[in-house]
C-alpha cells in the first residue's frame, strides 16, 4: 500500500511567476511544507493552513486551497469520520486534536438577541456619558453592617475582603507555559497589567520573569502540581484549583517530553524531557469535602487569598457549583464544552460536556435559589468569541468572562488545531526556540490590549443602547435577552423568553 | 416543610443531589448498651467534613420494650398529611403505641416538621391477603407512604432501632433528638456536605429500610444503573439521593436474595477481572457468576459506607478506595469512621487501628446468643 | 499568649513553646503556631491534638513541631522547611505537595501520603494506606523521599515522576508488602521494596531489578536516619536483599495517540 493513504487536507500552490525565491516561506513554516530545489516546492500533505507563509510571502505568490478531491456524499458517513477510521486503522491510538470543539453543535449565543431602548426609556450615549465596566471578583457578604460613630460618621463593620478589582469584565484564561510559549505568556501578562485585568498561569507554574506581573496573575494549582510551591502560591492575587477544562472534562493531560526543555522544566520543576503527566483527578480530591480541604489548605498556605475553582461544564454543573460555593471557594470558573486546549482526544473535546450558555444560566439560577450567589463570582469561559458573547454571558448571569482562543487569534493563531504538534508557526503553541522567538511580546501585548479595548467599547455601546451605565445592571438581566429559534425546553433552562414575548 | 410535596413531584432523574460527608459508627459485640452521647462526641470532631446541611444517626437496641414491633418514624409537613397517613397505617397495621418523637427546642435546628413514631405490627388479615412476609409487607407500606401520601415521609422502619436525622450539623441534630436519653448496642452517625440544598430533612443520612440504615460518603457514579436495577425488584428510588440505592441493595442482596454479607459486598464492590482471572478455578467461577448476574448492583465511583442492621454494622469501601475509612478495635467494641480522630475522641487507646482495604468489608456482629 | 507554656531545652538552647490543642479549631491553632514562630520559638510542642487539619501548612520556617495526638488531614501541606514529628498515628494527605522539610510519624498514616511532593522526607513508622507517593517528582538537587516501616496499600507510586520510596514491611501483620497497581504510570524515580513481589502487582510501566551497590549505600543511609527518627529497630533489614522498581520509560504514554 502507498505510504500516503490519506489525501492531503489542503493544496499549497506556489506561483513560480511571482515567486522571487527569497525562501521566507521555508523559514517561516513550522511544519516543513516547503523546500527548494531550483525552485520553491511544497509538500501539501504537511500543510495545516496556518497561513504563516502566505502572510510572509512578499509577492503573495502562495495560495492554499482546500483539496477539492471529491468523496461520494453520504449524509451519515461524513468525510471526517471516514478519515478518522483510516487514521486509526493505520496506527492504533486515540485521535488527538487541539483548540476547541469544531463540530457544528447549536451555538446558543448565536440564537440570543439583545434588547435596546426605544421611546419608553432612554438609551445612553457612552462616548459622552459615564459607562462603568469595573468588576470585583470574590466572595461578598450577604449584607453589611453599618454603625454610626460618636461623630455621626457611618462606620463599616465586616468589610468586603479579598476581592479583586478588574477594570473590564474580561480576563485571560489559563494557558500554561509549556502548552504556549513564554513569549505568548509574556504578551498576555503585559496586556493584563496594562488593561487592569488578570491572566492565569495555567497549570505549568510561573516563570521567574513573570513574577513582576504577579498583581495581575491568578496562579493555578492543578492535579500535576507542577511548579507549585509556597512562593508561587503567594505570588499571585488568587489561587485557582483547576478541576477540569471544557475541552477535556474528566481527563488528565500529557505534555510530551519534547516540550519540556530547560525553561519549561525549570518552571514546572520537573526533569527535562520527561512527560508532564497531569492526573485526571486531583488525588486529594475525590469528593466535595475533599475540595473544601484543599481550598482551606491553600488559604492556610497563602494567608487566606481568594481561591477560584475551575470546572468543565458537565451535566450536573449547577449542583456542583453550589457545592463549590459552600466548600469555601471565592470564584467559580466555568469552562464550557467549546473551550480550547493544547491537546485533547477528539472524542472528549467534541462530545463531552455542555455549552457555557446553559451552564451560566443554571449555575446562576441555582446559587440565587439557594441564596448564596453572593458567596462566589462566576467567570464564564469556553466559547467567548466576541463582545456580543461577553454581553450575553453577563446577561445570563456571569460576573466576568475569560478569553483564551480569542487572545491567541489576536496574536496570529489561525485555529489550525495542531497545537499538540509543537510546530506552531506563529510562535504561540510551541517551545521550539526558532519559532517562539518570532512572537514579540510587546507586539502581542499591543494586539491584546487593542482587542480588549475594542470589545470594551462595543460592550459600552450596547450597554448604552440598553439604557444601562454600569455592568452590574446587565449581570443576570435575562429580561434584556430574547431567543430566536431555540426550543421551549432550552428557553426555560436559560430563563430567556422567545423573541416577541 | 411544604418542600416535601414539592420535591416529591420532581423527577429524581432530573434532580439528584450529590453529597459527601463524614461517617462514624461502632458496635458493642457483647450487646452492652451505650448512650447516644458517645456517637455525637465522635461526629463533632468531623464538622469540617459537613456543611451543616444534614446530620443524622441510627441507634440499634434502643427500643427494648417494643423489640417485636416495627418502629416507624415519620415526618409530616402538615396535620392533614399526618391524618391521611395515620388512616393508611390503621388500615394496614396494629398500632401498639404512637407518640411524638421527643425533641429539644434548638436555635440551630430550625423549621422542624411534625415528627412522630409508631410501634406496630402488620394486620394478620392483610398479610394473609397479600401472601407476603411481614418484612416485605412493611417495605411495600413504606414505599406506598413515601410515594403516594402527600407530605408524609417514613425515615425509619426497623425493629428495636431508630433513625434520627435533620438539616443541621450532626452534633446539633443529636442534641435536638436528645440522643443522650437512648442507649443502644450500636450507633452510626453522619454529617453531610450536599452540593446543593433542597433544605429537606428527608435528604439527610442515614437512609433506612427495615433495619438497614446506611450512612454514605462519596458519589455513586453508577446511580442510574443501580436505580433502574432496583426498580425491577419493586423498590422506588424517590429520595433524590444516590445513598438510597445502597440501603435497598443491602436489603435486596442480603435479606431477599440471602447472600452472605461478604458476598453481597463483593457484588457491590466487585473484584477486578484481572484479580479474578488469577484466582483459583472455583473462586473465579464464583466471582464471574456474581458479576454476570449482579452487574446492575455493582456500585461504581467513590464511596465509603457504614451500614447498620439488627445483628451488626458493616463498613465498606469502593473497589479502589477513593474514600477514607478507618477501623479500630478495643475489647468488645468495633469502631469504623472516616477519620481516625473521630474514633480516638471516644476511644483514646484502641487495641488496634487499621485501614480496611478497598472492597473488603469490616464486619462487626453481635456475638451468638446476644 | 493564652495556653502557651514556655520552656527551653538548655543543652541546645532551643526556645520551646508548649501548647494545649485540645478542642481548638485548626484555624486558631495554626494562627497560634505562626505567631509563636514569629516570636522566635524554634520548637513547638502541641499536646492533645485530635483531628486538627493543616498543621504546618505552607510554613517556610526552620522550626520543629512536635505533635502529641492524631493530627488531621493535610499535615504539612505545601510545607517548605519545617520538621514535624507525630508521636501517634496520622490521617490522610500527609506532606501534600510539600517542597522541603521532614515529617516523622511514629505510627501509621492514611491515604495519599506525599502527593506531588518535590523534596523533603516523610518517615512513617508503620503502615500507609492507598496512593502513597502518588505523582511525587524530583527536580535538580531536590529529591523527595518516603520511607514506610510497615506496608503500603494499592497504587503506591502511581504516576511517580521522581524521588525515592522505600517500603520495609516491618511492624505489620498484613501479609502483602504492597498492594496492587504499584508504580502504575510511573515515569521517574525509584521504589525500593524489602522483598521481591509478584509482577502481577505492578503497573505495566515498571520492571523489577536487584538493588546494586549504590542502592545499598543509599538504603543504609536512609535506614539509619529512619530508625533514628522513628525509633523502629531496622537491624534485621538487609538492603542487599532489596529489589527496586524502575520505570521502563520517561514517556509511558508517547504512543497513545494518532494525529
Amino acid at each position: 500500500m502507498p505510504d500516503r493513504f490519506l489525501p492531503s487536507e489542503f493544496i499549497v500552490n506556489v506561483d513560480h511567476q511571482r515567486c522571487r525565491r527569497c525562501k521566507r516561506c521555508i523559514l517561516n513554516c513550522g511544519f516543513g511544507v516547503f523546500d527548494f530545489q531550483n525552485m520553491t516546492t511544497a509538500d501539501s500533505s504537511k500543510c495545516v493552513a496556518c497561513h504563516r507563509c502566505v502572510v510572509f510571502c512578499p509577492e503573495e505568490a502562495i495560495t492554499i486551497t482546500r483539496n477539492p478531491l471529491a468523496f461520494r456524499e453520504h449524509a451519515s458517513w461524513d468525510v471526517g469520520l471516514r478519515k478518522a477510521i483510516w487514521k486509526q486503522a493505520q496506527s492504533p491510538g486515540m485521535i488527538l486534536t487541539g483548540m476547541g470543539n469544531d463540530k457544528p453543535w447549536l451555538n446558543i449565543f448565536d440564537h440570543l438577541l439583545i434588547d435596546a431602548c426605544q421611546v419608553t426609556n432612554p438609551s445612553i450615549d457612552p462616548l459622552r456619558e459615564p459607562m462603568e465596566l469595573r468588576t470585583y471578583l470574590g466572595r461578598k457578604p450577604a449584607r453589611l453592617e453599618i454603625e454610626y460613630d460618636s461623630q455621626g460618621k457611618p462606620v463599616l463593620r465586616g468589610a468586603v475582603e479579598n476581592n479583586i478589582m478588574i477594570n473590564v469584565p474580561i480576563i485571560f484564561s489559563g494557558m500554561s507555559y509549556g502548552s504556549i510559549s513564554l513569549n505568548a505568556q509574556r504578551a498576555i501578562a503585559i496586556a493584563a497589567e496594562r488593561l487592569g485585568t488578570l491572566m492565569n498561569t495555567g497549570e505549568g507554574g510561573l516563570h521567574e520573569e513573570l513574577y513582576p506581573y504577579a498583581n495581575h496573575i491568578i496562579v493555578q494549582c492543578a492535579s500535576g502540581r507542577f511548579g507549585v510551591h509556597s512562593k508561587y502560591l503567594n505570588a499571585g492575587v488568587a489561587v485557582e484549583i483547576k478541576i477540569g477544562q471544557g475541552a477535556k472534562p474528566g481527563i488528565g493531560g500529557h505534555l510530551p517530553g519534547e516540550k519540556i526543555g530547560r525553561e519549561v522544566s525549570g518552571t514546572r520543576m520537573i526533569p527535562q524531557g520527561t512527560d508532564a503527566l497531569s492526573p485526571a483527578p486531583h488525588h486529594d480530591i475525590y469528593s466535595i469535602e475533599d475540595l473544601r480541604q484543599l481550598i482551606y489548605a491553600l488559604k492556610e498556605a497563602t494567608g487566606y487569598k481568594p481561591v477560584s475553582v475551575k470546572i468543565a461544564t458537565v451535566h450536573n454543573v449547577a449542583a456542583i457549583a453550589s457545592g463549590i460555593a459552600r466548600a469555601g471557594a471565592d470564584m467559580i470558573y466555568l469552562d464550557g464544552f467549546r473551550g480550547g486546549t493544547g491537546a485533547s482526544p477528539a472524542i472528549v473535546r467534541d462530545h463531552v460536556g455542555i455549552p457555557i450558555e446553559i451552564a451560566i444560566a443554571v449555575v446562576d439560577e441555582q446559587l440565587r435559589s439557594e441564596g448564596i450567589r453572593n458567596m462566589v463570582s462566576i467567570i464564564a469561559a469556553g466559547g467567548i468569541r466576541s463582545s456580543a458573547d461577553v454581553v450575553k454571558a453577563i446577561a445570563l448571569g456571569a460576573d466576568a468572562v475569560a478569553i483564551g482562543t480569542a487572545a491567541l487569534v489576536a496574536m496570529g493563531c489561525r485555529l489550525c488545531q495542531k497545537c499538540y504538534t509543537g510546530n506552531c508557526s506563529w510562535g504561540i503553541a510551541t517551545q521550539r526556540p526558532e519559532l517562539t522567538s518570532r512572537l514579540d511580546p510587546d507586539w502581542g501585548a499591543e494586539r491584546l490590549v487593542n482587542l480588549v479595548n475594542s470589545w470594551s467599547l462595543e460592550v459600552k455601546e450596547v450597554l448604552g443602547a440598553l439604557g444601562i451605565n454600569a455592568i452590574e445592571s446587565l449581570r443576570g438581566n435575562r429580561d434584556r435577552l430574547r431567543s430566536l429559534g431555540l426550543d421551549p425546553a432550552t428557553n426555560e433552562v436559560l430563563g430567556v423568553r422567545p423573541a416577541g414575548m | 416543610m411544604e418542600k416535601i410535596g414539592k420535591y416529591k413531584e420532581w423527577k429524581p432523574d432530573l434532580w439528584r443531589v450529590p453529597s459527601a460527608c463524614g461517617l462514624s459508627g461502632f458496635i458493642n459485640r457483647d450487646g452492652g448498651l451505650v448512650s447516644g452521647e458517645v456517637i455525637i462526641d465522635s461526629m463533632r470532631v468531623m464538622n469540617e467534613r459537613g456543611n451543616g446541611l444534614g446530620g443524622g444517626f441510627a441507634g440499634y437496641g434502643i427500643y427494648p420494650e417494643y423489640a417485636d414491633y416495627y418502629a416507624i418514624h415519620i415526618m409530616f409537613e402538615s396535620q392533614e398529611g399526618k391524618h391521611a397517613c395515620e388512616k393508611l397505617l390503621e388500615d394496614n397495621v396494629v398500632l401498639e403505641k404512637m407518640e411524638e418523637i421527643p425533641k429539644e427546642t434548638s436555635e440551630r435546628i430550625t423549621d422542624p416538621p411534625i415528627l412522630w413514631r409508631y410501634f406496630c405490627k402488620p394486620r394478620v388479615e392483610k398479610i394473609l391477603e397479600c401472601g407476603k412476609s411481614e418484612d416485605d409487607f412493611i417495605v411495600d407500606l413504606v414505599m406506598s407512604i413515601n410515594t403516594s401520601v402527600p407530605g408524609s415521609f417514613v425515615f425509619s422502619s426497623g425493629k428495636n432501632m431508630g433513625v434520627f436525622k435533620a438539616v443541621g450539623f450532626a452534633e446539633d441534630v443529636g442534641e435536638f433528638y436528645r440522643l443522650g436519653d437512648y442507649r443502644g448496642h450500636a450507633w452510626i452517625g453522619h454529617t453531610r456536605f450536599p452540593t446543593n440544598t433542597p433544605g429537606w430533612w428527608g435528604g439527610a443520612h442515614p437512609f433506612n429500610i427495615l433495619d438497614w440504615s446506611v450512612v454514605h460518603n462519596g458519589e455513586i457514579s453508577s446511580y442510574g444503573t443501580n436505580k433502574r436495577y432496583l426498580e425491577m425488584f419493586g423498590y422506588k428510588c424517590t429520595l433524590l439521593t444516590d445513598t438510597e440505592v445502597m440501603a435497598y441493595l443491602f436489603d435486596l442482596l442480603i435479606r431477599k436474595h440471602r447472600l452472605p454479607i461478604e458476598i453481597a459486598c463483593a457484588v457491590m464492590a466487585a473484584p477486578f477481572w484481572k484479580d479474578m482471572d488469577s484466582a483459583g478455578e472455583e473462586e473465579r467461577r464464583l466471582y464471574e457468576s456474581l458479576r454476570a448476574v449482579y452487574g446492575g448492583a455493582l456500585v461504581n465511583g467513590p464511596f465509603a459506607v457504614i451500614v447498620g442492621f439488627s445483628r451488626g454494622i458493616i463498613g465498606l469501601n469502593d473497589r479502589i478506595k477513593l474514600r477514607p475509612l478507618v477501623a479500630a478495635e478495643k475489647d468488645e467494641y468495633l469502631y469504623i469512621s472516616s477519620e481516625e480522630a473521630a474514633i480516638r475522641e471516644i476511644c483514646p487507646k484502641p487495641d488496634r487501628v487499621w485501614a480496611p482495604r478497598a472492597g473488603k468489608p469490616v464486619i462487626g456482629m453481635l456475638k451468638d446468643g446476644v | 499568649m493564652d495556653g502557651v507554656r514556655q520552656a527551653s531545652r538548655s543543652e541546645e538552647e532551643v526556645k520551646v513553646a508548649e501548647l494545649d490543642a485540645r478542642g481548638i479549631h485548626y484555624k486558631e491553632l495554626n494562627e497560634k503556631i505562626r505567631s509563636l514562630i514569629e516570636s522566635g520559638y524554634e520548637e513547638i510542642v502541641l499536646n492533645g491534638v485530635n483531628g486538627q487539619r493543616y498543621i504546618g501548612d505552607g510554613l517556610v520556617h526552620n522550626v520543629r513541631i512536635v505533635i502529641n495526638g492524631v493530627p488531621g488531614n493535610d499535615l504539612g501541606a505545601f510545607m517548605d522547611g519545617p520538621r514535624i514529628v507525630v508521636n501517634d498515628n496520622a490521617q490522610d494527605g500527609v506532606g501534600n505537595t510539600m517542597n522541603s522539610g521532614v515529617i516523622v510519624v511514629r505510627g501509621h498514616a492514611g491515604d495519599v501520603i506525599g502527593y506531588g511532593m518535590r523534596s523533603g522526607k516523610i518517615f512513617i513508622r508503620d503502615d500507609v494506606g492507598y496512593r502513597t507517593g502518588i505523582h511525587m517528582k524530583s527536580y535538580r538537587e531536590q529529591v523527595p523521599v518516603i520511607v514506610v516501616g510497615g506496608r503500603a496499600g494499592d497504587f503506591l507510586g502511581e504516576y511517580m515522576a521522581g524521588g525515592i520510596i522505600v517500603v520495609l514491611g516491618l511492624s505489620s501483620d498484613s501479609k502483602d508488602l504492597v498492594g496492587h497497581y504499584t508504580g502504575t504510570g510511573m515515569h521517574g524515580g525509584v521504589i525500593y521494596l524489602a522483598e521481591e513481589i509478584d509482577e502481577s502487582k505492578l503497573g505495566s510501566e515498571v520492571r523489577i531489578f536487584q538493588a546494586d551497590k549504590t542502592d545499598i549505600e543509599r538504603l543504609n543511609a536512609l535506614l539509619a536516619e529512619f530508625s533514628d527518627l522513628t525509633g523502629l529497630d531496622v537491624s534485621k533489614v538487609d538492603p542487599r536483599s532489596f529489589v527496586k522498581l524502575l520505570p521502563v520509560s520517561h514517556r509511558p504514554y508517547g504512543n497513545m495517540y494518532v494525529y
